[in-house]
């Protein structure tokens, strides 16, 4: 008997290589997306406004794209149908358009997404330090909190404090399974998340980038 | 200041992220010297300074300024601040605690190659730093150093802070072009180059942070004396970003040509006692791996060159022996499928198979043959893609199926085994559907 055939059978994925809902039939019966209609789609005067601002910033208007985009998930939690509609008002592009850039990002939501976004970095240097075990237990911590959305995310380009989580965009680390927990109190009080983990008052490892009066974190004090 | 330390002495000075704490330092000195010296002269002091790209390439940065078409036109400059490469954060670090040597710098360029237009893009990811930026842009333009005429040099310029919204490949530098005229960030067919046709097909200069934020030393000093420092063909100073498995990972300025044990040992203080190296990356996840006999290297562009590696991006990644170099491969994999942008078939399907295929040799299902396949798909991906990220997938994976054969075929043998005893459960689509 050759190895071949002592052989498991190969595994196949359930839906072949392809992503599922490719072959999803366009409906026809719709009308194509056009540019909306101003005087039918009321945009909010503030997220007008801003966006407006966003679009005179640039040479070709249509560069504001990702900042209004930004704006909107802002202002309507994520990147709901109505939002890219308003979007696309006021920027004079179709919500298709818009919408095959907003797909592209990973910050960008096309569901609804909770109100706290905590991004685990399990990229190479953080999971070589126990990423992957801190975003089980993130997961585990935060189950049952609707408003707390825990996301594995690609290198957030802060490795020296790894494993690192971006909460709401304050970047905290390094991190132990223990903070998993404390991340979830912070946010249920509203307070800041662990200040004493904050990359924002973490001094420079380099040691003649220090200063003696420095009063944040200082990674040598710590880990020496 | 030391010539060891040109950007990162002393950073951490409370309130050097503005523009009182700067000046205070001598800050946009090198703006005023440069606006008495003739513009093409500057070139020249970038070009003898020998000054290499700090975001990865490392191409002269003197001689891609030179390839801008002269004349009146509408040219740009983009700063590259989308540092995605896994293990870099040398970026961040310079513009959290000195964002003015930035746009110092970038004002100098765009006055030197006759640019009135400037974008710094970054990414997403970094609130904290765009908002510092954003603050410090803003207090250069209450001090007349952004603006119509500035300081009565008769050079104009408009800087805008783009904020990306997460894609590694906007760190490519047509992807980010595209991305910044806001499309999904799709790289580009070159040539054309960015130099010739690039952003709102105007000649654009896309250069690096660390780059950009190089030019007012060199003002300074003189192209000359910078060029001393270092080795010949590395000139100059490089901040570099150590990771992974030491005691003391962060951000350090290194003259190039130290020794990388130097680096590794010295300044980073090794593996945890009791562990040896057994693999780093020298310039980010995207670089051939290296070994621990390889630790006396010289770290500069052209030694890493001839050892098969790069310096790439200064990001040092250090693997230590209680990593399997099959859990390394597989979080590279996962990582470049998730983030091929799709346009190019290698790319697309090589970092995705390359995935696959590694995923079952965990679950037992691969045989010796299949690492000359793996191999295979990697000598075709590199060099057959549109830009570089199936390469940037391609060259460390491929190392490590080179350097580590031994260890993966006894995987293999133990994975398989496992598997015959054991029922495999189905083997989970690791890459989320939906993503790019």
């Amino acid at each position: 008997m050759s190895y071949f055939d002592k052989r498991p059978p190969v595994k196949r994925y359930e839906h072949g290589s392809r992503v599922p809902g490719w072959d999803e039939a366009v409906d026809l019966t719709k009308p194509p997306a056009t540019v909306p209609d101003p005087a039918l789609t009321p945009v909010p005067a503030e997220l007008r406004e801003k966006i407006e601002t966003a679009m005179a910033l640039y040479p070709d208007s249509k560069s504001a794209s990702i900042p209004a985009l930004h704006l909107a998930q802002k202002h309507h939690g994520w990147c709901s149908p109505e939002a890219i509609e308003q979007v696309a008002c006021v920027m004079r592009l179709t919500p298709a358009y818009l919408t095959s850039v907003a797909s592209f990002y990973d910050m960008f939501a096309l569901t609804p997404k909770p109100k706290h976004d905590v991004y685990v970095c399990t990229n190479i240097s953080c999971s070589l330090l126990g990423a992957d075990e801190f975003y089980e237990q993130m997961c585990a911590s935060a189950h049952g909190h609707e408003d707390i959305g825990v996301r594995g995310f690609e290198c957030l380009g802060a490795c020296e404090i790894g494993p690192m989580a971006s909460v709401n965009g304050e970047y905290v680390g390094p991190l132990n399974l223990f903070d998993a927990q404390l991340i979830v109190e912070d946010l249920e009080a509203g307070r800041p998340v662990l200040e004493h983990k904050q990359l924002r008052n973490r001094a420079v490892a380099d040691p003649q980038g220090r200063v003696a009066d420095w009063t944040g974190i200082d990674p040598v004090g710590q880990e020496g | 200041m030391t010539t060891t330390h040109l950007l990162f002495d002393r950073i951490d000075e409370p309130g050097l992220n503005t523009l009182q704490g700067y000046e205070k330092r001598g800050g946009y000195s090198a703006l005023r010297k440069a606006f008495a010296i003739p513009q093409a002269a500057i070139v020249e002091e970038i070009s003898a300074s020998g000054l290499r790209g700090r975001g990865g390439a490392g191409f002269k940065m003197g001689q891609k300024a030179s390839f801008l078409p002269k004349g009146e036109m509408a040219k740009y400059l983009v700063c590259n601040a989308d540092e995605s490469e896994p293990g870099t954060f040398k970026d961040r670090e310079l513009m959290q605690k000195c964002p003015h040597v930035l746009i110092e710098g970038m004002i100098i360029t765009t006055f030197a190659t006759g640019i009135n237009h400037a974008f710094i893009y970054i990414r997403g990811e970094y609130e904290l730093q765009a908002d510092i930026l954003e603050a410090a842009i803003a207090e250069a333009e209450a001090a007349g150093f952004i603006g119509e005429n500035i300081l009565g040099s008769g050079h104009s310029l408009k800087l805008v802070l783009h904020r990306g919204a997460g894609a590694y490949i906007c760190g490519e530098e047509t992807g980010l072009l595209d991305s910044l005229e806001g499309k999904r960030g799709n790289p580009r067919l070159k040539p054309p180059f960015p130099a010739i046709e690039g952003l709102y097909h105007g000649p654009t200069l896309v250069n690096n942070v660390e780059t950009l934020a190089t030019v007012p030393t060199i003002i300074n000093m003189g192209g000359a004396e910078y060029a001393k420092i270092g080795t010949e063909g590395s000139t100059g100073t490089k901040l570099i970003s150590v990771s992974g498995d030491v005691q003391r990972p962060g951000n350090y300025e290194i003259v190039l040509g130290t020794s990388s044990r130097e680096i590794i040992f010295g300044l980073c203080g090794g593996p945890k006692p009791g562990r040896t190296v057994k693999m780093w990356f020298p310039g980010g996840s995207s670089s051939p791996v290296l070994l621990e006999e390889d630790l006396d290297l010289a770290y500069d562009f052209d030694t890493l060159a001839k050892a098969g590696s790069m310096l790439g991006s200064g990001a040092i990644i250090v693997v230590d022996d209680t990593h399997s170099a099959l859990g390394v491969a597989q979080k590279l994999t996962k990582f470049y499928a998730h983030e091929s942008c799709g346009k190019c078939v290698p790319c697309r399907e090589g970092t995705n198979w390359t995935h696959k295929m590694l995923a079952r040799i965990e679950s037992g299902e691969a045989t010796p043959m299949d690492l000359d396949i793996l191999a295979s798909v990697q000598t075709q991906i590199i060099g057959n893609c549109l830009c570089v990220l199936g390469d940037a997938m391609a060259m460390p994976v491929g190392s490590i199926v080179a350097k580590f054969r031994d260890e993966l075929e006894a995987e293999i043998e133990a994975a398989s085994e496992r598997a015959n005893t054991v029922p495999v459960a189905p083997i989970q689509d690791a890459i989320p559907v939906g993503a790019h």
